[in-house]
């Protein structure tokens, strides 16, 4: 019974070391305060915020820009990648473009999507949804180019028509592959979002909210900021991690 | 005087065809002048081979022989540089044949459940719901499945897996089924089983079966006829007639006659070994 309780709050050992070196990082005076707020002060903070809704309008703002720019790359990358991946050859001849901008930071990239699209919250979009594309495409594409050939071939010998030897085999063959992507991709448009809302002039979001409190010293605003932020890159990837689970069920197993 | 000439000057060999060298009776798959070489290599040259209707044929000979290529060029997984394959006249595409898989756990659809494995081929048929469920049931009867076919395949044993395959490639009635060294994955106890579920259903449907194996008893065996190779390039060493009455049982591989016939392959092979 005690070993039973003691694993299911073992991941919570984690998060309170971190707290306890928080404070003791304040107590023992190794930090200004002016720099770290306390723990505690920052969780009440935080409740504050949520309590009085004073973070919803960025919540929201943030998490509508990411699933826009993830709705977009998916619209695009999915499709695209899977037809560059049923043929080899188109996709050797773009893999060089699409390595080259999968390795550029998108950061680097604002300042050219600010001369096409102004400072626009579709400027912020498009961005993201440029770099969760690509991560989209190129995982998409190689769960088709990696599709089992036995199970290409059993469907060939079943006398199957082509059509049907892509959607029921290599289409199926690639979802595996295509979550991967999917769940990366949407952790990238997050990073992209925030960092777009902080250097792109903007009235919304949470990353305009955590350099706003930057720049007033206002560090337990930032703090809180951030910690909503990572908690809501954490949940993104959840969902997806649970509904990769769900929906491929066979991932990892087959 | 000849042996003098450069190669060049030689008249071609003849190639041997369907016309030329027609198929004996009783003959379902006529292979005539099937050529094939890698790199270079000749690995089989104007190769003629009549596979008789109904039977359970083994392929066996040596490392690199080409047993699987050859299976596979008639399967049509493996294009052939020359040569004219026929299914009682008709070509492949207008064949019906099964394939099973030396690697079920690849050739298995893991999204979907072993049931819905099996009945994938009937539906994609165009073959109504109800008439879907009555082959498969008809097989699950045919083969005594006691394990849960709505189960998805990587829950099930390799045994079962296999046993899975081998219902999905009879689904469709074919005339010929290939089995690509089915048991190689298999403990003893599942090779038993597949062996003795194969034989039920080829008495059950009298399909012409090809068996590629590595090891001869599984060869002898289960055939009818035992195809010998000889290294390469291959030629055909010699078709052994095994015709020892199905169901035949896992003691028969004590029966004089099995002993005969399994020496004598032996013999065969090692003499094709040394060659």
């Amino acid at each position: 019974m005690a070993t039973i309780l003691h694993k299911r709050w073992l991941p919570l050992i984690g998060p309170l070391l971190l707290l306890a070196l928080w404070q003791l990082m304040i107590s023992a005076q190794w930090v200004k305060a002016v720099l770290l707020p306390p723990p505690a002060e920052t969780l009440a903070h935080m409740a504050s915020v949520f309590a009085n809704g004073a973070i919803f309008a960025d919540l929201w703002a943030t998490i509508f820009r990411t699933v826009c720019s993830f709705g977009i790359a998916v619209a695009i990358g999915v499709p695209l990648g899977v037809m560059l991946g049923s043929s080899e050859g188109a996709y050797r001849s773009v893999e060089f473009l699409i390595d080259f901008f999968r390795s550029t930071p998108s950061s680097a990239l604002i300042p050219l999507f600010l001369l096409i699209f102004g400072i626009t919250d579709i400027n912020k979009i498009a961005i993201a949804s440029f770099g969760a594309a690509l991560i989209v495409l190129f995982n998409s594409a190689y769960g088709v180019m990696n599709a089992k050939k036995t199970r290409v071939m059993v469907a060939q010998i079943m006398g199957v028509s082509k059509w049907h030897v892509f959607k029921d085999v290599m289409l199926m063959e690639s979802l595996a592959q295509t979550f991967v992507g999917l769940r990366s991709a949407v952790s990238m448009a997050l990073v992209i979002v925030i960092v777009a809302e902080m250097f792109i002039g903007s009235e919304t979001g949470l990353g305009h909210r955590i350099i706003d409190a930057q720049q007033v010293f206002n560090v337990k605003e930032m703090y809180t900021s951030i910690l909503v932020t990572g908690a809501l890159g954490y949940l993104l990837n959840l969902l997806f991690l649970l509904g990769e689970k769900k929906l491929i069920h066979w991932s990892g197993k087959a | 005087m000849s042996a003098a000439l450069p190669a060049a000057v030689l008249p071609p060999l003849p190639t041997d065809t369907v016309i030329s060298l027609p198929a004996a009776p009783q003959t379902h798959v006529t292979v005539r002048g099937l050529s094939k070489s890698f790199a270079g290599a000749p690995l089989y040259t104007n190769f003629n081979l009549d596979l008789p209707r109904g039977k359970i044929v083994s392929i066996f000979g040596p490392n690199g022989c080409g047993k699987s290529t050859l299976m596979n060029m008639i399967a049509g997984l493996v294009k052939p540089d020359a040569g004219e394959i026929l299914f009682d006249g008709k070509t492949l595409r207008e064949t019906q044949i099964g394939y099973v898989f030396q690697n079920y756990r690849d050739a298995l659809f893991p999204w979907i459940t072993a049931w819905d494995n099996i009945a994938y081929p009937l539906k994609r048929q165009g073959l109504k719901a109800a008439e879907v469920k009555a082959r498969v049931d008809e097989l699950v009867k045919l083969f005594e499945i006691r394990f849960d076919l709505k189960r998805y395949p990587y829950e099930l044993s390799g045994g079962q897996m296999q046993t899975v395959c081998i219902m999905r490639s009879l689904a469709t009635r074919p005339e010929v089924m290939f089995l690509d060294e089915p048991f190689s994955a298999l403990d003893f106890e599942m090779t038993l089983f597949i062996r003795a579920k194969l034989q039920e259903a080829h008495l059950a449907t009298g399909t012409t079966m090809v068996i590629v194996s590595h090891d001869l008893e599984d060869a002898v065996f289960l055939a009818d006829r035992i195809l010998l190779l000889t290294r390469r390039p291959t030629r055909i060493a010699e078709l052994v007639s095994f015709d020892m009455p199905r169901p035949r049982l896992p003691e028969a591989v004590a029966d004089p006659e099995f002993v005969r016939v399994k020496a004598h392959t032996l013999e065969v092979f090692r003499r094709e070994m040394a060659a």
